[in-house]
């Protein structure tokens, strides 16, 4: 698959003319979505689909064209297309498509071939697994609102006039579903999930028990008491927030000047326990990648090194322009152009399980979910504010669940307030692994 | 867009594994863009999508493939994969001859955006700009983005539908950054309506980047919003998303029909304050989630959620309706050939009401003023939701006074629906929005006239 995607792309790249540069990205993704409700299979999707994107910068201007399609007559329009979207760019003598540099991409093995052998009817089966295993768990558990299976197969190549011609072939698999508890008066929802390459290895238990507890221990919230607490926030919340922290760091919000660490470098901006990587190239992250989207290799990335701000993330055009080199961090998909991103973020764990790091507070609140996160929070003050839920911590235990709170802070202030960090590290399907977060003086709000 | 003949073959051979129904949705997508960012054109995107998908219900299984390869070889591989996962003992359906009927668009368009010169948009962007630095010193960034798409779609099911649509959009906004002594504050503004470049001889873009600007530039001098529960006011048009999440989403029928919603079960009963009538609509002319035809091939439709506080009727797609007997109700959409429809919301708003907005906001003593909200999330399972505040103000002794920021909304969609205690006559439809749901977006809209919720949760960040 992946020689077929480069063919494709050296096609297009003979047609460029010697005033411009070309770069070409090819993908192929194939995906088995499967939902069981009650029992029964309640859809199946096969989808297999492809997709073309053409960029074209000609003499400091840069057009962009995509096709959801392979078809030669389509993708010749596309790249007249993306031609003449060229003519209307700003002049911007940093803009070139990428160029090739010494950095060789590691062989990951991203993908298993057991993703491809295990059958239908087994996928079908796991999903009925994860359903009747919620419907199991717990009496007070009334329904199971979807339990599901997904994998995904996806092949890319990019290929670029400037000489990169790289492609990767990647699998994944998880399982998730979402369960509903009630005990007569008060409903609940939980969800869990089991991320990983090869089907046989997804945690079923896991995923259920998760989904299972995490909506029967909220039965019963109230409203929280507001004031100023420590919050324990769980894996999965603090992956989100990774994820808004990551976006701070990249190279092109630092070169226009929305970046809350702007001029921070070297400097203190965390506390010293913390250490945030972004590593694409460990492959147990789930968003694990060979190459970035610009045909780079990718690599492990220090942002922030014992609370040290250490490095932005740049593709190559933010690096020319600052006068420093690409990070492998250009992210895309084929109908975009590249932008910059974190792409694979985690904590360096602690020493101390979750129990442990309740165990050491008087007064506090676990947190299992927020919501909200993305519209509450301002990215370039780093004021933020999100819904939540979660459980009430005394004297070192879990007690009463609350909803309906909201936490506040702002980013700045919460990094150097982190206390400890979990040993509890967990993969997602997201862009960022979750580990359990201990963190000061966060501004709790509810009746 | 593909031949009557090869459209009824495919179904035939969707039919061959005993399915008990099977369509198929053809989709041409053509969408342009441009993006304008600290005084530069950054770039402009066209992009072309086209394929096919294709599904077959067996009982309560639905088997589903897509195709970008619209040959009668892609298209009927892609039957037969879609049969493969649903089939039943029953033995090969039939398809009769299809009848095209097609409903008429709410949304005449005059200027298809593929025959402006791109020269054009990319002025407007220009223009934009200009007009949004004009306004303060203060006003350090601006980005703004044209994008328009026109997207003809085809569906034709075993039931006897054959319908068609050609359904254009036209979108703008603007963001600006302001900077003051105690930081950088952000406001944005956007337009959007299913017509093509006509919208522009509509609207104002000039206007649209003032108000930008102007909502970046109040927030410089915004103080942090408060925390606790309060009444709060909610401006015309700038909440209706609220509604949208915290209502609307819970009367879904794919919601209801698995228990998933605090609204199942509840039809004929009082759900909200007696001011209250939620609708949903698909028809209003020109509004961001109109449409003549919903991704199944129904006709868009008004539909009356809650009427004077009493629960009416959900929302209905194909599938949901199907087993209940009863007629769709416009509501099946899909974000692309790729996905399975489900019930969504069209244009949803709160109706009109009767009292002078004014002497609602002269009628509160102390609380906050919602001028526009931002996006937000629900639990449909428990009616919690949340949601950012965008403009907002403290309301002291009747009067708006002090802007506030970084304040979220937190509550609860049922409780909230009866709290809502004062209802204004100055409805007015929001800004166009793109609702996600299963991670699938679609084009919707909104409206509120002014309206008072007695009393809600503000999660701000003032101690």
């Amino acid at each position: 698959m992946e020689n077929e995607l480069l063919a494709i792309a050296d096609e297009i790249i003979t047609l460029a003319s010697s005033n411009e540069e070309i770069e070409v990205i090819v993908v192929h993704d194939q995906e088995t979505d499967i939902r069981v409700y009650k029992g029964e299979l309640e859809s199946f999707t096969a989808s297999e689909s492809q997709g073309v994107g053409i960029r074209v910068v000609q003499d400091g201007r840069q057009g962009m064209a995509y096709a959801g399609s392979l078809d030669m007559e389509i993708l010749n329009e596309t790249l007249l297309e993306a031609r003449d979207n060229a003519t209307f760019g700003t002049f911007d003598s940093m803009l070139q498509i990428a160029e090739p540099d010494d950095v060789e991409p590691v062989n990951l093995n991203l993908y298993d071939s057991a993703l491809k052998e295990f059958a239908t009817e087994d996928k079908i089966a796991l999903a009925k697994e994860l359903e009747e295993f919620i419907i199991k768990s717990d009496q007070r558990i009334v329904g199971v609102e979807s339990s599901e299976y997904v994998d995904s197969i996806s092949a890319s190549a990019i290929v670029t006039s400037s000489g990169i011609r790289r492609s990767s072939y990647e699998g994944g698999c998880y399982v998730a579903a979402s369960s509903l508890a009630s005990d007569g008066k008060d409903m609940q929802t939980g969800f869990g999930y089991s991320v990983g390459r090869d089907p046989k290895k997804l945690e079923i238990e896991k995923a259920g028990s998760l989904a299972s507890e995490r909506a029967t221990r909220m039965l019963g919230a109230q409203k929280a008491s507001s004031g100023r607490k420590t919050v324990v926030l769980d894996p999965y919340v603090t992956a989100q927030f990774l994820g808004i922290i990551g976006s701070t760091f990249s190279g092109e919000s630092l070169l226009k000047g929305r970046s809350l660490f702007a001029d921070r470098e070297n400097e203190k901006i965390a506390a010293e326990i913390l250490t945030l990587i972004d590593d694409p190239t460990d492959p147990d992250a789930f968003t694990a990648t060979e190459v970035d989207g610009e045909g780079l290799a990718s690599r492990r990335n220090v942002l922030i090194d014992q609370g040290i701000l250490n490095t932005f993330l740049h593709n190559s055009y933010t690096a020319r322009s600052m006068g420093t080199h690409s990070t492998g961090s250009a992210v895309r998909s084929y109908n975009s152009s590249p932008s910059v991103g974190a792409q694979a973020l985690s904590l360096v764990p602690g020493t101390k399980s979750q129990e442990e790091l309740i165990g050491a507070i008087d007064n506090g609140i676990l947190i299992q979910g927020v919501s909200g996160l993305h519209s509450g929070v301002n990215p370039v003050s780093g004021d933020f504010s999100a819904g939540a839920e979660g459980l009430l911590i005394k004297n070192g235990q879990l007690a009463e669940p609350v909803r309906e709170i909201t936490i506040a802070s702002t980013l700045q202030r919460m990094l150097l307030e982190v206390l400890d960090i979990g040993n509890d590290l967990e993969r997602l399907p997201m862009r960022a692994s979750g580990v359990s977060l201990v963190v000061a003086d966060v501004t709790v709000s509810g009746v | 867009m593909i031949d009557q003949d090869l459209i009824e073959s495919a179904i035939a051979e969707a039919l061959k594994t005993g399915g008990e129904f099977a369509e198929i949705f053809v989709e041409d997508k053509r969408s342009s863009s441009a993006y304008f960012d600290n005084g530069k054109v950054e770039e402009l995107t066209s992009g072309r999508d086209r394929g096919a998908g294709i599904r077959v219900v067996v009982g309560e299984t639905t088997g589903f493939a897509h195709t970008a390869d619209l040959s009668t070889k892609g298209l009927l591989e892609a039957a037969r994969s879609a049969a493969a996962a649903a089939r039943s003992e029953g033995g090969a359906g039939s398809v009769n001859r299809l009848a095209p009927s097609n409903a008429a668009s709410p949304n005449p368009v005059l200027i298809l955006p593929e025959t402006v010169e791109k020269i054009k948009k990319v002025e407007l962007l220009k223009r934009a700009d200009e007009v949004a630095r004009s306004q303060s010193e203060s006003i350090t960034q601006v980005s703004a983005r044209y994008g328009d798409s026109r997207r003809r779609i085809l569906v034709a099911n075993s039931e006897g539908i054959y319908a068609s649509d050609d359904q254009v959009r036209t979108l703008f906004s603007v963001a600006c950054v302001a900077t003051g002594d105690a930081g950088m504050q952000t406001g944005r503004e956007s337009t959007g309506r299913p017509i093509g470049f006509e919208l522009f001889e509509e609207y104002d873009i000039e206007e649209l980047a003032q108000r930008a600007a102007q909502r970046a530039i109040t927030k410089l001098n915004a103080k942090p919003a408060p925390s606790g529960t309060m009444p709060v006011v909610i401006g015309s048009g700038g909440g209706g998303v609220l509604f949208h999440e915290a209502c609307g989403h819970g009367l879904e029928a794919d919601l209801v029909k698995k228990q998933a919603s605090v609204f199942a079960d509840r039809k004929g009963e009082k759900v909200a304050s007696e001011l209250v009538t939620l609708i949903d609509d698909g028809t209003m002319p020109k509004e961001w989630g109109a449409f003549a035809i919903d991704d199944e091939g129904h006709p868009a439709q008004k539909n009356t959620l809650i009427e004077d506080g009493i629960l009416m009727d959900y929302m209905w797609d194909g599938l949901r309706s199907r087993s209940q007997g009863r007629k769709s109700s416009g509501n099946g959409r899909r974000q692309s050939y790729m996905v399975l429809p489900m019930v969504r919301m069209t244009n949803t708003y709160i109706a009109n009401g009767e009292t002078a907005p004014e002497d609602i906001i002269a009628d509160t003593k102390h609380g906050v003023y919602v001028a526009h909200l931002g996006g937000g999330q629900v639990n449909t399972a428990t009616g919690d939701f949340v949601f950012g505040m965008t403009e907002a103000y403290l309301i002291e002794n009747g009067e708006i006074t002090a802007p506030i920021r970084e304040g979220n909304l937190i509550g609860n969609g049922p409780e909230v629906l009866n709290q809502i205690d004062a209802l204004g006559n100055d409805f007015e439809m929001g800004s166009p929005g793109t609702c996600g749901k299963d991670g699938q977006g679609v084009p919707v809209g909104d409206g509120t006239p002014t309206l008072r919720v007695q009393s809600l949760t503000v999660g701000g960040t003032a101690a």
